[in-house]
Protein backbone atom coordinates (compact mmCIF):
# COMPACT_ATOMS: atom_id res chain seq x y z
CA UNK A 1 0.00 0.00 0.00
CA UNK A 2 1.19 3.48 -0.88
CA UNK A 3 0.12 6.71 0.77
CA UNK A 4 -1.69 9.13 -1.56
CA UNK A 5 -2.88 12.70 -1.12
CA UNK A 6 -6.10 13.43 -3.00
CA UNK A 7 -7.63 16.89 -3.44
CA UNK A 8 -11.35 17.32 -3.94
CA UNK A 9 -13.10 20.49 -5.13
CA UNK A 10 -16.78 20.71 -4.26
CA UNK A 11 -18.88 23.51 -5.77
CA UNK A 12 -22.60 24.33 -5.83
CA UNK A 13 -24.19 22.79 -8.90
CA UNK A 14 -24.75 25.04 -11.87
CA UNK A 15 -28.26 26.42 -11.81
CA UNK A 16 -28.42 26.40 -8.02
CA UNK A 17 -28.44 29.86 -6.52
CA UNK A 18 -25.18 30.44 -4.65
CA UNK A 19 -25.75 33.55 -2.51
CA UNK A 20 -22.21 33.39 -1.09
CA UNK A 21 -20.78 33.43 -4.61
CA UNK A 22 -23.08 36.34 -5.52
CA UNK A 23 -22.00 38.33 -2.46
CA UNK A 24 -18.31 37.75 -3.25
CA UNK A 25 -18.89 38.66 -6.89
CA UNK A 26 -20.44 42.01 -5.99
CA UNK A 27 -17.67 42.67 -3.46
CA UNK A 28 -15.09 42.06 -6.18
CA UNK A 29 -16.94 44.46 -8.48
CA UNK A 30 -16.85 47.18 -5.82
CA UNK A 31 -13.14 46.54 -5.29
CA UNK A 32 -12.52 47.39 -8.93
CA UNK A 33 -12.55 44.03 -10.69
CA UNK A 34 -15.31 44.70 -13.23
CA UNK A 35 -14.25 41.77 -15.40
CA UNK A 36 -15.52 39.22 -12.88
CA UNK A 37 -18.56 37.54 -14.42
CA UNK A 38 -19.20 34.72 -11.94
CA UNK A 39 -18.02 33.49 -8.55
CA UNK A 40 -19.02 30.24 -6.91
CA UNK A 41 -17.94 29.44 -3.37
CA UNK A 42 -17.34 25.81 -2.56
CA UNK A 43 -15.20 23.61 -0.40
CA UNK A 44 -11.77 22.08 -0.75
CA UNK A 45 -11.09 18.76 0.97
CA UNK A 46 -7.71 17.03 1.16
CA UNK A 47 -7.71 13.32 1.95
CA UNK A 48 -4.61 11.32 2.81
CA UNK A 49 -5.25 7.66 2.15
CA UNK A 50 -3.39 4.44 1.49
CA UNK A 51 -4.15 2.55 -1.68
CA UNK A 52 -2.70 -0.06 -4.03
CA UNK A 53 -2.35 2.43 -6.86
CA UNK A 54 -3.24 5.98 -7.87
CA UNK A 55 -6.31 4.68 -9.71
CA UNK A 56 -7.41 2.81 -6.62
CA UNK A 57 -6.93 5.95 -4.51
CA UNK A 58 -9.07 7.97 -6.91
CA UNK A 59 -11.73 5.24 -7.03
CA UNK A 60 -11.86 5.16 -3.25
CA UNK A 61 -12.17 8.94 -2.96
CA UNK A 62 -14.87 8.93 -5.64
CA UNK A 63 -16.85 6.53 -3.45
CA UNK A 64 -16.29 8.85 -0.47
CA UNK A 65 -17.66 11.77 -2.49
CA UNK A 66 -20.72 9.82 -3.56
CA UNK A 67 -21.53 8.64 -0.05
CA UNK A 68 -20.57 11.56 2.17
CA UNK A 69 -18.29 14.33 0.96
CA UNK A 70 -20.62 15.79 -1.68
CA UNK A 71 -24.39 15.89 -1.95
CA UNK A 72 -25.19 15.14 -5.61
CA UNK A 73 -28.54 16.95 -5.31
CA UNK A 74 -26.83 20.30 -4.83
CA UNK A 75 -23.11 19.90 -5.42
CA UNK A 76 -20.61 18.89 -8.10
CA UNK A 77 -17.24 17.52 -7.18
CA UNK A 78 -13.97 17.25 -8.99
CA UNK A 79 -11.05 15.12 -7.88
CA UNK A 80 -8.05 17.21 -8.72
CA UNK A 81 -5.00 15.19 -7.93
CA UNK A 82 -3.68 12.04 -6.41
CA UNK A 83 -0.03 12.19 -5.55
CA UNK A 84 2.13 10.18 -3.27
CA UNK A 85 1.81 11.95 0.06
CA UNK B 1 -49.07 6.90 21.74
CA UNK B 2 -45.32 6.64 22.16
CA UNK B 3 -43.05 9.22 20.57
CA UNK B 4 -39.36 8.39 20.17
CA UNK B 5 -37.29 11.56 20.10
CA UNK B 6 -33.78 11.13 18.72
CA UNK B 7 -30.94 12.97 20.41
CA UNK B 8 -27.86 13.51 18.28
CA UNK B 9 -24.80 15.33 19.62
CA UNK B 10 -25.85 18.93 19.00
CA UNK B 11 -29.62 18.40 19.01
CA UNK B 12 -31.26 21.24 20.93
CA UNK B 13 -35.00 20.83 20.38
CA UNK B 14 -35.29 17.32 21.79
CA UNK B 15 -36.32 18.65 25.20
CA UNK B 16 -38.91 21.03 23.70
CA UNK B 17 -40.34 18.13 21.71
CA UNK B 18 -40.53 15.96 24.82
CA UNK B 19 -42.32 18.75 26.64
CA UNK B 20 -44.78 19.14 23.75
CA UNK B 21 -45.51 15.41 23.68
CA UNK B 22 -45.68 14.73 27.41
CA UNK B 23 -46.79 17.99 29.07
CA UNK B 24 -49.05 19.40 26.36
CA UNK B 25 -50.45 16.26 24.73
CA UNK B 26 -50.24 13.90 27.70
CA UNK B 27 -48.66 11.20 25.54
CA UNK B 28 -45.65 9.02 26.17
CA UNK B 29 -42.17 10.10 25.07
CA UNK B 30 -38.77 8.47 25.12
CA UNK B 31 -35.36 9.87 24.17
CA UNK B 32 -33.47 7.74 21.66
CA UNK B 33 -29.70 8.19 21.83
CA UNK B 34 -28.05 8.40 18.43
CA UNK B 35 -25.76 5.46 19.22
CA UNK B 36 -28.65 3.18 20.13
CA UNK B 37 -30.07 0.65 17.71
CA UNK B 38 -33.49 0.31 19.33
CA UNK B 39 -36.54 2.54 18.85
CA UNK B 40 -37.94 1.24 22.16
CA UNK B 41 -41.33 0.56 20.68
CA UNK B 42 -41.96 4.13 19.52
CA UNK B 43 -45.01 4.55 17.28
CA UNK B 44 -43.75 7.89 15.94
CA UNK B 45 -40.11 8.89 15.55
CA UNK B 46 -39.15 12.56 15.75
CA UNK B 47 -35.88 13.88 14.36
CA UNK B 48 -35.69 17.16 16.26
CA UNK B 49 -34.04 20.47 15.50
CA UNK B 50 -30.54 21.49 16.44
CA UNK B 51 -27.06 21.41 15.00
CA UNK B 52 -26.19 17.74 14.92
CA UNK B 53 -22.44 17.22 14.63
CA UNK B 54 -22.03 21.00 14.53
CA UNK B 55 -23.45 21.09 10.98
CA UNK B 56 -19.96 19.99 9.89
CA UNK B 57 -19.60 19.32 6.15
CA UNK B 58 -23.33 19.98 5.53
CA UNK B 59 -26.23 20.08 8.00
CA UNK B 60 -27.35 16.50 8.59
CA UNK B 61 -24.58 14.95 6.48
CA UNK B 62 -22.91 13.14 9.36
CA UNK B 63 -25.95 12.52 11.57
CA UNK B 64 -27.51 10.39 8.85
CA UNK B 65 -24.83 7.75 9.51
CA UNK B 66 -25.62 7.50 13.22
CA UNK B 67 -26.49 3.93 14.30
CA UNK B 68 -30.05 4.95 15.24
CA UNK B 69 -30.68 6.12 11.67
CA UNK B 70 -30.61 2.54 10.38
CA UNK B 71 -33.59 1.86 12.63
CA UNK B 72 -35.30 5.13 11.71
CA UNK B 73 -35.00 4.31 8.01
CA UNK B 74 -36.41 0.81 8.66
CA UNK B 75 -39.28 2.37 10.65
CA UNK B 76 -39.99 4.67 7.71
CA UNK B 77 -39.82 1.80 5.20
CA UNK B 78 -42.47 -0.02 7.25
CA UNK B 79 -44.76 2.98 6.62
CA UNK B 80 -44.59 4.21 10.20
CA UNK B 81 -44.55 7.97 10.83
CA UNK B 82 -41.39 10.04 11.08
CA UNK B 83 -41.56 13.76 11.86
CA UNK B 84 -38.45 15.66 10.78
CA UNK B 85 -38.19 19.19 12.14
CA UNK B 86 -35.59 21.75 11.05
CA UNK B 87 -32.24 19.94 11.45
CA UNK B 88 -34.32 16.75 11.37
CA UNK B 89 -35.58 17.79 7.91
CA UNK B 90 -31.99 18.33 6.80
CA UNK B 91 -30.99 14.91 8.14
CA UNK B 92 -33.95 13.23 6.40
CA UNK B 93 -32.98 14.79 3.07
CA UNK B 94 -29.37 13.69 3.50
CA UNK B 95 -30.58 10.18 4.40
CA UNK B 96 -32.76 10.00 1.30
CA UNK B 97 -35.97 9.73 3.34
CA UNK B 98 -37.16 12.93 1.66
CA UNK B 99 -36.21 14.35 -1.75
CA UNK B 100 -34.23 17.55 -2.27
CA UNK B 101 -31.90 19.43 0.02
CA UNK B 102 -31.80 22.46 2.32
CA UNK B 103 -29.32 25.14 1.36
CA UNK B 104 -27.95 28.23 3.07
CA UNK B 105 -30.64 30.89 3.43
CA UNK B 106 -30.70 33.22 0.46
CA UNK B 107 -29.92 36.22 2.69
CA UNK B 108 -26.95 34.31 4.19
CA UNK B 109 -28.39 35.22 7.58
CA UNK B 110 -29.68 33.01 10.35
CA UNK B 111 -33.41 33.68 10.68
CA UNK B 112 -35.13 33.43 14.04
CA UNK B 113 -38.69 34.73 13.73
CA UNK B 114 -42.31 33.66 13.62
CA UNK B 115 -43.43 32.77 10.10
CA UNK B 116 -46.86 32.29 8.60
CA UNK B 117 -47.65 29.25 6.48
CA UNK B 118 -50.60 28.07 4.46
CA UNK B 119 -51.68 24.46 4.95
CA UNK B 120 -51.75 23.07 1.41
CA UNK B 121 -52.84 19.50 2.09
CA UNK B 122 -54.92 18.36 5.05
CA UNK B 123 -55.19 14.73 3.96
CA UNK B 124 -51.80 13.76 5.41
CA UNK B 125 -51.40 12.09 8.79
CA UNK B 126 -49.53 15.20 9.95
CA UNK B 127 -52.02 17.90 8.95
CA UNK B 128 -55.53 16.48 9.17
CA UNK B 129 -56.30 18.59 12.25
CA UNK B 130 -56.02 21.79 10.17
CA UNK B 131 -58.48 23.33 7.74
CA UNK B 132 -57.56 23.43 4.03
CA UNK B 133 -55.80 26.72 3.32
CA UNK B 134 -55.56 27.52 7.03
CA UNK B 135 -52.87 30.01 7.93
CA UNK B 136 -50.70 28.96 10.82
CA UNK B 137 -47.80 30.65 12.59
CA UNK B 138 -44.74 28.99 14.09
CA UNK B 139 -41.16 30.08 14.72
CA UNK B 140 -38.30 29.32 12.39
CA UNK B 141 -34.70 29.29 13.62
CA UNK B 142 -32.27 28.23 10.94
CA UNK B 143 -29.41 29.27 8.71
CA UNK B 144 -29.91 26.54 6.12
CA UNK B 145 -33.59 26.31 5.29
CA UNK B 146 -33.77 27.07 1.59
CA UNK B 147 -35.54 24.03 0.22
CA UNK B 148 -34.38 23.06 -3.23
CA UNK B 149 -34.82 20.16 -5.63
CA UNK B 150 -34.65 19.75 -9.38
CA UNK B 151 -37.62 20.92 -11.41
CA UNK B 152 -39.00 17.41 -12.01
CA UNK B 153 -38.96 16.67 -8.30
CA UNK B 154 -40.63 19.99 -7.48
CA UNK B 155 -43.32 19.36 -10.11
CA UNK B 156 -43.89 15.85 -8.76
CA UNK B 157 -44.18 17.18 -5.19
CA UNK B 158 -46.72 19.77 -6.33
CA UNK B 159 -48.67 17.34 -8.52
CA UNK B 160 -48.95 14.71 -5.81
CA UNK B 161 -50.02 17.11 -3.07
CA UNK B 162 -46.76 16.54 -1.22
CA UNK B 163 -46.07 20.22 -0.64
CA UNK B 164 -47.89 20.26 2.67
CA UNK B 165 -46.91 23.67 4.07
CA UNK B 166 -46.00 26.80 2.15
CA UNK B 167 -44.73 30.14 3.47
CA UNK B 168 -47.46 32.73 2.90
CA UNK B 169 -48.41 36.20 4.04
CA UNK B 170 -51.38 37.02 6.27
CA UNK B 171 -53.74 36.96 3.30
CA UNK B 172 -52.53 33.52 2.27
CA UNK B 173 -50.44 34.64 -0.71
CA UNK B 174 -47.15 32.79 -1.14
CA UNK B 175 -45.09 35.95 -1.70
CA UNK B 176 -41.33 36.28 -1.71
CA UNK B 177 -41.45 38.56 1.33
CA UNK B 178 -43.27 35.81 3.25
CA UNK B 179 -40.47 33.40 2.38
CA UNK B 180 -37.86 33.53 5.17
CA UNK B 181 -35.08 31.65 3.38
CA UNK B 182 -35.62 31.75 -0.37
CA UNK B 183 -37.08 28.22 -0.52
CA UNK B 184 -38.17 27.08 -3.98
CA UNK B 185 -41.89 27.77 -4.45
CA UNK B 186 -42.10 28.92 -0.81
CA UNK B 187 -41.92 25.30 0.35
CA UNK B 188 -41.91 24.97 4.15
CA UNK B 189 -42.88 21.31 4.53
CA UNK B 190 -43.18 18.17 2.40
CA UNK B 191 -44.03 14.50 2.76
CA UNK B 192 -42.43 11.49 1.09
CA UNK B 193 -44.27 9.56 -1.60
CA UNK B 194 -45.90 7.19 0.89
CA UNK B 195 -46.99 10.09 3.07
CA UNK B 196 -45.42 8.77 6.29
CA UNK B 197 -42.27 10.90 6.46
CA UNK B 198 -42.82 14.60 7.01
CA UNK B 199 -40.17 17.30 6.95
CA UNK B 200 -40.65 20.94 7.88
CA UNK B 201 -38.32 23.82 8.70
CA UNK B 202 -40.56 25.69 11.22
CA UNK B 203 -40.86 24.42 14.78
CA UNK B 204 -44.27 23.08 15.84
CA UNK B 205 -42.83 22.02 19.21
CA UNK B 206 -42.12 25.69 19.94
CA UNK B 207 -45.69 26.68 19.10
CA UNK B 208 -47.60 24.77 21.75
CA UNK B 209 -48.71 27.59 24.06
CA UNK B 210 -50.22 31.08 23.62
CA UNK B 211 -47.85 32.24 26.33
CA UNK B 212 -44.98 32.09 23.85
CA UNK B 213 -46.90 33.37 20.87
CA UNK B 214 -48.67 30.48 19.16
CA UNK B 215 -50.26 27.13 19.71
CA UNK B 216 -50.59 26.36 16.00
CA UNK B 217 -48.02 23.58 16.33
CA UNK B 218 -50.39 21.39 18.32
CA UNK B 219 -52.24 20.45 15.13
CA UNK B 220 -49.26 18.49 13.81
CA UNK B 221 -49.26 16.26 16.89
CA UNK B 222 -53.08 16.04 17.11
CA UNK B 223 -53.19 14.90 13.50
CA UNK B 224 -50.82 12.06 14.38
CA UNK B 225 -52.93 11.07 17.37
CA UNK B 226 -55.94 10.76 15.07
CA UNK B 227 -54.04 8.89 12.36
CA UNK B 228 -51.98 6.34 14.25
CA UNK B 229 -53.53 3.48 16.19
CA UNK B 230 -52.03 3.83 19.66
Amino acid sequence: MTPYRVSIHITPRRGILDPQGKAVESALHSLGFPGVSSVRVGRHIVVDTEAESEDAAVASVTAMCERLLANPVIEDYEIESASSA
Amino acid sequence: MKFGIVTFPGSNCDYDTMRAVVDVLGEEGVYLWHKDRDLQGADVVVLPGGFSYGDYLRPGAIARFSPIMTEVVAHARRGAPVVCICNGFQIACEAGLLPGALLRNQTLQFVSAPVTMRVENTSTMFTSAYEPGQRITMPVAHGDGRYTADRNTLDALEGEGRVVLRYADDTGEATSTANPNGAERNIAGIVNEHGNVFGMMPHPERAMDELIGSRDGIGIFQSLLMAVPA
